[in-house]
């Protein structure tokens, strides 16, 4: 699949915020519809972003983390006016006013697009996600050092 | 001048917003010829900066933008 001098973007996702996975995804898509290869390396609070909606953690603080930061990517919650949920229904109910895709359908075209999308093994571990509990199309886990080799290969980086 | 223009498909883009209006372009561009024509038209004002990009990153051809009303008309040849 991989031309030569086809143009690519590596994206580290760590935000889980509503806005800034827009951001993400958006880049991402259109990224990949412009021809680029895409590598999206999901770690931290970005990882709910590829995440099914199930519980998950082992221990008691895993599990009090999934608890309290569960569910998937229709949780997340702007970064501000959040007010304890109104503000994703807000921002929610005013992008489906002007027909923005829903951040759900921007990760699932991604998907569809060929999207190259990782789990940070790292952040899996501490956070207590396993890869089971990813969406269908979420590549087995990688380190840093495969993103920073895609990375330094990419024609453009991007820490969001 | 564009009326003597084949089109080969027709995309209505209307009412959709970036990144879309792009990727609904890029994932029916392999379903004409090559130096097949899109007739494609979008609401969204941010395509017409997008369109054009868009074929200047993947080697294909916009041979024309135009706004009409509220509408913006592309003709969008495949050139590989």
């Amino acid at each position: 699949m991989e031309e030569q001098g086809k143009k690519s973007l590596a994206m580290v996702v760590m935000s889980g915020d509503m806005d800034k996975l827009f951001g993400a995804f958006i880049i991402a898509n259109g990224a990949a519809a412009m021809g680029m290869e895409v590598t999206m390396f999901f770690t931290f609070w970005g990882l709910r972003a590829i995440k099914k909606n199930v519980a998950t953690g082992k221990t008691l603080f895993g599990r009090m983390l999934g608890a309290m930061y569960g569910g998937d990517i229709t949780k997340a919650n702007p970064s501000k006016f959040s007010f304890g949920g109104m503000g994703r229904w807000m921002f929610g109910k005013m992008m489906g006013a002007h027909n923005v895709a829903k951040l759900v359908e921007l990760r699932d075209l991604a998907v569809q697009l060929g999207v190259n999308m990782y789990g940070c093994q790292m952040s899996m571990d501490v956070m207590e996600i396993p890869q089971e509990t990813f969406i269908h199309g979420v590549k087995e886990p990688v380190g840093v050092g495969f993103f920073l080799l895609k990375a330094q290969d990419a024609d453009i980086q991007l820490f969001i | 001048m564009s009326d003597d223009i084949k089109v080969d498909l027709e995309l209505d883009l209307k009412g959709l917003l970036c990144p879309l209006p792009m990727v609904k372009v890029s994932q029916n561009i392999g379903s004409v010829p090559v130096g097949g024509v899109i007739r494609a038209v979008a609401t969204d004002p941010g395509a017409m900066a997008d369109i054009p990009a868009w074929a200047a990153s993947t080697g294909n051809e916009v041979l024309s933008a135009d706004k009409q009303g509220t509408e913006f008309v592309f003709l969008v040849k495949r050139v590989k």
